[in-house]
C-alpha cells in the first residue's frame, strides 16, 4: 500500500515537473519545432502551393520527425535526398522519423497535383555536417 | 536508353531529315524518326494524324501569350485551310486550365470543345491532362469528351489512349495497366501501334512531375511489341527519346512552352517574346512511314491564314 502510494506521488510529481519544463524547452526551439522524446520534430505545412517552411535545415545524422500538416487538400511530399515520399492528406497525422546521410541541398516538391500553381510548390532541405 | 542530344539531331537530319518551307513561308523541318539510317524513301499515300497539346483553355496571363483567346482558333483556321485534311486530330491533353471551382472547369471545357467544334474535319480524339483530370478523377472531362482511355484503328495503324492524368498521382494503375495489356495482347508482335498519353511514360525529370509513377510497367507491357511510338504532351516542348527500340516524341504546347527538363530552378511558364511571337508553340503533324519503322513529324508553328 505505501509503494503504491509512493509511486502515484511519483507519477504526480513527474507530471507536474514534464507540464512546467515542456514550455521552457519548446521556447528555446524555433518555431513550429518541438521535441518528441529526445528528437526534434519539425512541422511542415502544406497548402496551395507552398511548404511552411520552404528552407529547412539538417544535421547529418541526426534524428528529427518531420510532421506533416495540410490546411486544405491532398499534397505529396517527395524529397529523394533524404529518403523520404509521402501523402499529405488534410486531418491526418503523419509523422516520418528521418536521420539525413547525405550532406547538401535536396529539393523537394509537392508530387500530387494540387491545381493552377502545384508545379511552383517546392522547398529545399540544407543538410550540413 | 538514348537521349538525343544537338549533335544527334543534326546527324539525323541529315540521315533522313529534310528542311521544307511550310505553305506559311516558314521554314521547318521534318525529322525522320525511326530506323534503317539512309534509308530516304517518300512517304507513300498513307495516313496522317494531327497531334495539338496543351491548349490550357481558361489561361489568361498576358504576359505569357497575350494572344491566349486566339491561339487555339488559329490553328484551327490553319488547320481547315490544309489542302488535304489529316485522317483525325487528336488533342493530348491539359484541353483546359486547371481551376478549383468544378463549376467553371465545366464551362471551360464547353468553351473548349464549341472551339474544336469549328474544325473541318469531324474525326476529332479528346485525352485528359492533369489539368484537366487531376483534381476531380477526371470527372468533369468525362461528362463533356467522353472515355479517358480507349483503342481505335486508322488503316494499318493501331491506335492506343492511356490516361496517366485521372490519378493525382500521376500514375496509370493496375487496372488500367491490365486493361492496355489486354489491348496490346489483341495485336501481332510486328502490329503497327501508337500509344498516346498525355505524361511521359519514362523518367523525364520527375522532380518537375515529367514522369509516370508505374509508367515503367506499361513500357514493359509495350517492349514485345516491335513498331511502337508514343507520343506524349505535358512538357510544352518537342522532345524525342527512346527506351530499348521504343520511340517517345513529346509535342510542343499551344500557349506557352516550358523550359528545357531541369534547366531552371523552377518549372515556370516561358514569357512571350515580342520579337518572336507565338515561339515555342505550335502543333505536329505525322504521317507513319510504309516501307520502315517510325514516323515523320512535321512540327507546325501558329501563323495568321
Ligand atoms: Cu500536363
Ligand atoms: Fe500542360
Amino acid at each position: 500500500m505505501k509503494k503504491n502510494l509512493l509511486a502515484i506521488g511519483g507519477i504526480a510529481i513527474a507530471i507536474a515537473l514534464t507540464l512546467v519544463a515542456a514550455p521552457l524547452l519548446s521556447q528555446r526551439l524555433a518555431a513550429g519545432s518541438e521535441t518528441q522524446g529526445s528528437e526534434q520534430v519539425i512541422k511542415i505545412t502544406a497548402k496551395m502551393f507552398e511548404f511552411t517552411p520552404s528552407k529547412i535545415k539538417l544535421k547529418k545524422g541526426v534524428a528529427v520527425i518531420l510532421d506533416f500538416v495540410s490546411l486544405d487538400r491532398h499534397h505529396g511530399f517527395d524529397c529523394s535526398g533524404i529518403g523520404i515520399r509521402t501523402d499529405i492528406w488534410p486531418g491526418q497525422v503523419n509523422k516520418q522519423r528521418v536521420v539525413p546521410q547525405k550532406a547538401g541541398t535536396h529539393e523537394f516538391h509537392c508530387d500530387r497535383f494540387c491545381g493552377d500553381g502545384h508545379e511552383g510548390m517546392s522547398g529545399e532541405i540544407i543538410v550540413e555536417e | 536508353m538514348y537521349e538525343m542530344d544537338r549533335r544527334d539531331f543534326i546527324k539525323l537530319i541529315g540521315m533522313g531529315g529534310a528542311v521544307i518551307v511550310m505553305e506559311t513561308g516558314i521554314t521547318e523541318i521534318v525529322m525522320e524518326m525511326g530506323s534503317s539510317a539512309g534509308a530516304a524513301t517518300m512517304p507513300q499515300e498513307t495516313l496522317t494524324f494531327i497531334q495539338l497539346s496543351d491548349t490550357h483553355w481558361g489561361f489568361n496571363d498576358p504576359k505569357i501569350n497575350p494572344d491566349f483567346a486566339g491561339t487555339l482558333k488559329k490553328a484551327i483556321a490553319q488547320i481547315n485551310s490544309m489542302k488535304s485534311q489529316p485522317d483525325f486530330i487528336i488533342f493530348s491533353g491539359d484541353v483546359t486550365h486547371s481551376t478549383d471551382d468544378p463549376k467553371e472547369r465545366r464551362r471551360r471545357m464547353a468553351e473548349a470543345r464549341d472551339i474544336i467544334a469549328g474544325l473541318n474535319l469531324k474525326n476529332v480524339k479528346m485525352m485528359p491532362g492533369e489539368h484537366d483530370a487531376g483534381l476531380d478523377n477526371g470527372e468533369a472531362f468525362q461528362e463533356c469528351f467522353g472515355k479517358t482511355h480507349y483503342t481505335f484503328k486508322y488503316k494499318d495503324v493501331n491506335f492506343i489512349v492511356v490516361d496517366n492524368a485521372s490519378d493525382s498521382t500521376s500514375s496509370i494503375g493496375d487496372t488500367q495497366l491490365e486493361w492496355l495489356s489486354a489491348e496490346m495482347g489483341k495485336l501481332e508482335k510486328e502490329s503497327k501501334i501508337v500509344i498516346f498519353t498525355h505524361r511521359p511514360l519514362f523518367e523525364l525529370y520527375p522532380q518537375w512531375d515529367w514522369w509516370t509513377r508505374d509508367g515503367a510497367k506499361a513500357i514493359d507491357i509495350l517492349m514485345p511489341y516491335k513498331n511502337v511510338a508514343v507520343f506524349y504532351g505535358h512538357i510544352h516542348q518537342e522532345h524525342h527519346h527512346m527506351t530499348g527500340h521504343i520511340w517517345h516524341h513529346a509535342a510542343k504546347g499551344m500557349l506557352f512552352p516550358l523550359p528545357a527538363p531541369g534547366s531552371l530552378p523552377k518549372r515556370v511558364q516561358l514569357p512571350w517574346d515580342s520579337a518572336h511571337p507565338y515561339r515555342g508553340v505550335g502543333y505536329r503533324s505525322v504521317v507513319p512511314k510504309t516501307d520502315e519503322y517510325g514516323y515523320t513529324l512535321t512540327e507546325i508553328p501558329i501563323a495568321e491564314v
